[in-house]
């Protein structure tokens, strides 16, 4: 087995809100080995982004974040200070975000925005840090990399600037590369080259990556693993294979029913929906957090917590008190 | 860049030129400026005699292009009470104001910048309220009061400042301060209010996912974008102390332009009233101007575009 | 749990408070709402019923009873009688400072109703019809911006003489700009709004529109502007008056009140101190209740 570059155990955030408590990221635990892609899928607000900007110690200052382990490489961060976290952030665990329009300071060129890991967490030169620079940008593929470096990001599209963005957490050689939803506020075809892009960078610089998403499709194409978030929780988690070919909890199957699947889908059939609302995540909670809105709710899925269980093979654990039914097949609620 | 340039600078002219109408048909306010200048015991002849001198039986678009041309060119006329040309008195006395308006503002900026960064670091906490509460305080006193009040303490009772002159540096304290602190408040509001939108702000986000130290995120990528528009705040208050300065530099009898503008009020001497406004309001254009071109190239979209 | 039922979701539609209850309560809870508008409406009532309350004629000279100090000094001359003393012709401090009131809450209010008419009417303009309307009350702006509105008040009251409505056109005809900035900007901001939009597709006259549909939605900053130059419109008397070209003796205006004391500040300083502070207070209370609408009437605004 590879090594673990990120081990969590028990992550969990609570923001004070008015009107109680706000607990949008329970008892999270997740792995991550070199070399290997895990996808946290999910609806916006199930907790998935707070979960990334949790690790690398973003969390706005209202938020606590407790976790019972949350290593990088064997190293414990929970009780570092700020101070050791910033050594660790966009050195060896680096970000990437979803607006690339926006996370660029629009007042300095890309060449110093690029610098800036570099002459943080390294001991270079200006002349290397230059050079390192430039070699990133056309790693990433931005052609003429020594004149961009001169420019603002003004001048660059969206896709070029994701490039920038991604060449910016790499340049340090992170161990652990975050991703939230890197493609979304792109084009499609956009999509396609960065994803690509960031799959085939990941192997040549043997990191591990967390590729946070809503598309299930993107998951598809890059992940090694999956884990589905619900409502602050974690109701899936296994392999690509074992999550596409037996999804056990019944958001997972309500999920998958609403991509269209070529052969199956015909064309101007219905795609599932999932019918209901994301339930409140303010004060604590009780039983299954999906009850709401599942169509096989019983009355003991209301009961206790719900722990996950052992699925169809090594590592699939899922969320839910009952047995799965016929894979892949269970026909979207109505 | 270069068209935002020239636009920039057609207004500023046309502007002026407007300015320059509204100053001259001033003196016409009062009526007839040769029977006013004359005094109440001169004679029809009397009057008949200082009209044709200073040229007012002219048609009064005539009398605003020779005047706007002699202004242009730096002649403003003859003051009517120190019989010395105007040009000559004012620019005797603008460096004395300058020096006032620049320490003030240094004093405005020194004050309410950082503690409009502290506020928004730290918003709802101590030096937020502290820095609320100075505002508020700020904006209500009368600042001819609030120079009063400091001449009572720091000049009579505790004697640590001198409470007149324009001669050393210790006179430009009180004066400054009093014509300051009534700027800081607007500064320190549009500061804070700008690091909290800058501080909110994805790229401030990235700046910190690479692990910058916090005064890097700070002052490098927070200040750098929240400063934009204090800088044209600035220039216009600038503009504002100056023309405010009258209030200021009589209580200090400061010899400055603003005091020079209050004796010749009192003196009736139109034509150097009529060029202190004229030059103050072209340096507030002028300002204004500098500012606008500071900010497009502080502001890298507008300064490459 | 978040169950929205049509029926119930209805009745609490129907029993939650009202838009303008609830902005009355977040005004209320306004510490400086609340303290702004006791203040305020403080000094108006003092103002209003200066005749009534005030103990002496503020115009009334004793000139064997000058330079009373108020009653809280230690001194064998301070009496009940003038509880603010007298001032240096034997006046009623207390009688001349209730008047005052009078004189700063008149200015105050007529200039700043002045320069709405004015400020709004070219802000709107502007901000409404666009293009070359807006360029030329743009240009106009930044003609009044760039003259000295101090330096330009005293020059024009010494030559057109002075008395107290031509202090308050002076004033009103000066102080506009902040009128005309925020109200370009806000219809700017509602003229491509659905709602502008369908009334001119419905065929509204533009003055309806302006007048129905405009002006209701930029009621709220144009209130909160009009705090701000009331109190900016009673600083700029108080400065004019002090230097002796605004509200002329023997009227009892707090700036010349300030100015006549100038003199005999080193030996009796609670001559500036009175009027000063009275000042202050207004001046606070006005601005406060205007941060306090601003809060209320924009919660998603505050900080």
């Amino acid at each position: 087995m590879a090594e673990q570059v990120l081990e969590v155990e028990g992550l969990s955030v609570d923001i004070p809100v008015t009107g109680g408590m706000l607990h949008p990221v329970q008892e999270v635990s997740l792995t991550v080995a070199r070399g290997e892609t895990l996808a946290i899928v999910g609806e916006s607000g199930c907790g998935k982004s707070l979960t990334s900007l949790s690790l690398m110690g973003l969390l706005p200052s209202r938020a606590e974040r407790r976790a019972r382990r949350l290593s990088l490489l064997g190293e414990e961060l929970a009780g570092k200070s700020e101070r050791a976290m910033s050594d660790i952030r966009g050195n060896r665990m680096s970000m990437i975000f979803q607006e690339p329009m926006t996370s660029l300071n629009p007042a300095y060129t890309i060449g110093d925005q690029l610098a800036e890991p570099l002459e943080r967490h390294t001991r270079l030169s200006r002349r290397e840090v230059r050079e390192r620079a430039v070699e990133m940008l056309e790693r990433v593929g931005i052609t003429a990399a020594a004149s961009r470096l001169g420019q603002y990001p003004h001048q660059l599209s969206g896709g070029l600037r994701q490039r920038v963005m991604i060449a910016m957490a790499l340049i340090c050689n992170p161990d652990l590369l975050i991703a939230d939803e890197p493609t979304t506020a792109l084009d499609v075809t956009i999509q396609a080259q960065i994803l690509h892009l960031m799959a085939e960078l990941q192997r040549e610089f043997h990191a591990g990556m967390i590729l946070i998403t809503h598309d299930l499709g993107v998951v598809a194409r890059v992940a090694d693993r999956v884990a589905v978030m619900y409502a602050g929780q974690i109701v899936e988690t296994g392999t690509a294979a074992q999550i596409y070919g037996a999804p056990s909890h019944p958001y997972t199957r309500g999920l998958l029913s609403c991509i269209p699947i070529p052969g199956r889908s015909r064309p101007g059939e219905h795609l599932g929906a999932i019918p209901g609302v994301v339930p409140s995540l303010i004060g604590r909670m009780e039983g299954c957090h999906f009850a709401d809105r599942c169509a096989l709710v019983e009355p003991r899925c209301r009961k206790g917590d719900i722990a996950l269980r052992d699925g169809s093979g090594s590592g699939h654990r899922y969320r839910c008190v009952l047995d799965p039914e016929t894979p892949a097949t269970q026909e979207a609620p109505a | 860049m270069l068209a935002y340039l020239l636009r920039r600078l057609g207004v500023a002219v046309l502007v002026a030129l407007t300015v320059s109408l509204i100053t001259f048909s001033m003196i016409y306010l009062s009526g007839d400026p040769a029977v006013a200048l004359a005094g109440e015991s001169a004679t029809e002849e009397d009057i008949e005699s200082i009209r044709r001198y200073y040229g007012y039986d002219r048609p009064i678009l005539v009398q605003y292009l020779d005047w706007l041309g002699r202004a242009l060119t730096g002649d403003f006329g003859q003051s009517h009470y120190l019989k010395a040309p105007v040009a000559e008195v004012i620019f005797e006395r603008l460096p004395t104001t300058m020096l006032l308006g620049a320490c003030a503002l240094t004093f405005a900026l020194v004050l309410s910048i950082p503690l409009g960064v502290l506020a928004a670091i730290r918003p709802n906490s101590l030096i937020d309220r502290l820095a609320l509460t100075i505002a508020v305080i700020g904006q209500a006193m009368p600042s001819f009061w609030f120079a009063l009040t400091m001449v009572l303490w720091f000049g009579i009772t505790w004697r640590l400042l001198p409470i007149t002159g324009s001669d050393s540096w210790a006179n430009f304290v009180m004066p400054s301060i009093a014509l300051g602190y009534y700027v800081t408040p607007a500064v320190m509001r549009l500061t804070r209010a700008g690091m909290l939108d800058v501080l909110a702000t994805d790229y401030i986000r990235t700046a910190r996912a690479k692990g910058l130290r916090p005064h890097t995120v700070l002052f490098k990528h927070a200040l750098r974008n929240a400063i934009i528009p204090v800088v044209s705040l600035a220039a216009v208050q600038f503009g504002f102390m100056l023309g405010g300065s009258i209030v200021i530099e009589t209580i200090f009898a400061i010899n400055g332009l603003g005091y020079l503008a209050w004796e010749s009020i009192q003196r009736a001497d139109l034509p150097m009233m009529q060029a202190i406004v004229l030059v103050l309001s072209v340096f507030y254009i002028l300002l204004t101007f500098l500012a606008d071109m500071l900010n497009a190239w502080l502001d890298p979209r507008l300064r490459t575009a | 749990m978040a169950v929205t039922d049509p029926v119930t979701g209805a009745a609490e539609a129907v029993l939650a408070p009202s838009p303008a209850a609830r902005m009355r309560g977040r005004a209320f809870g306004h510490a400086g709402f609340v303290l702004g508008a006791v203040i305020l409406i403080g000094i108006f009532a003092m103002a209003l019923l200066a005749p009534m309350v005030a103990p002496h004629d503020p115009f009334d000279q004793v000139l064997d009873r000058k330079l009373i100090p108020p009653v809280w000094f230690d001194s064998a001359k301070a009496t009940w009688e003038h509880p603010l003393g007298t001032d240096q012709l034997g006046r009623d401090y207390l009688s001349r400072l209730l008047y005052g009131a009078r004189i700063s809450l008149l200015i105050g209010f007529a200039a700043m109703l002045i320069s709405m008419v004015i400020g709004t009417a070219i802000g709107v303009a502007g901000g409404y019809f666009g293009g070359r309307v807006d360029m030329v009350c743009n240009f106009i702006i930044t003609t009044r911006l760039s003259l000295p509105v101090v330096l330009v008040a005293i020059a024009v009251v010494s030559l057109v003489g002075s008395s107290l409505s031509v202090v308050i056109w002076v004033l009103g005809l000066l102080i506009w700009d902040r009128f005309a900035v925020v109200m370009r900007a806000a219809t700017m901001q509602l003229r491509g709004r659905d709602f502008v939009t369908a009334a001119e597709a419905i065929g509204c006259s533009r003055a309806r529109i302006i007048l129905s549909e405009i002006m209701p939605n930029v009621m709220n900053s144009l209130i909160v502007v009009a705090t701000v130059e009331m109190a900016h419109a009673i600083l700029l008397e108080a400065a004019l008056s002090f230097l002796g070209l605004g509200v002329q003796p023997p009227e009892p205006s707090w700036g010349l009140m300030i100015s006549e004391a100038k003199g005999l500040m080193f030996f009796d300083g609670w001559l500036i101190a009175i009027p000063g502070a009275a000042l202050f207070l207004l001046v606070l209370s006005i601005n406060l209740l205007g941060d306090g609408l601003r809060d209320v009437t924009a919660p998603e605004n505050r900080s």
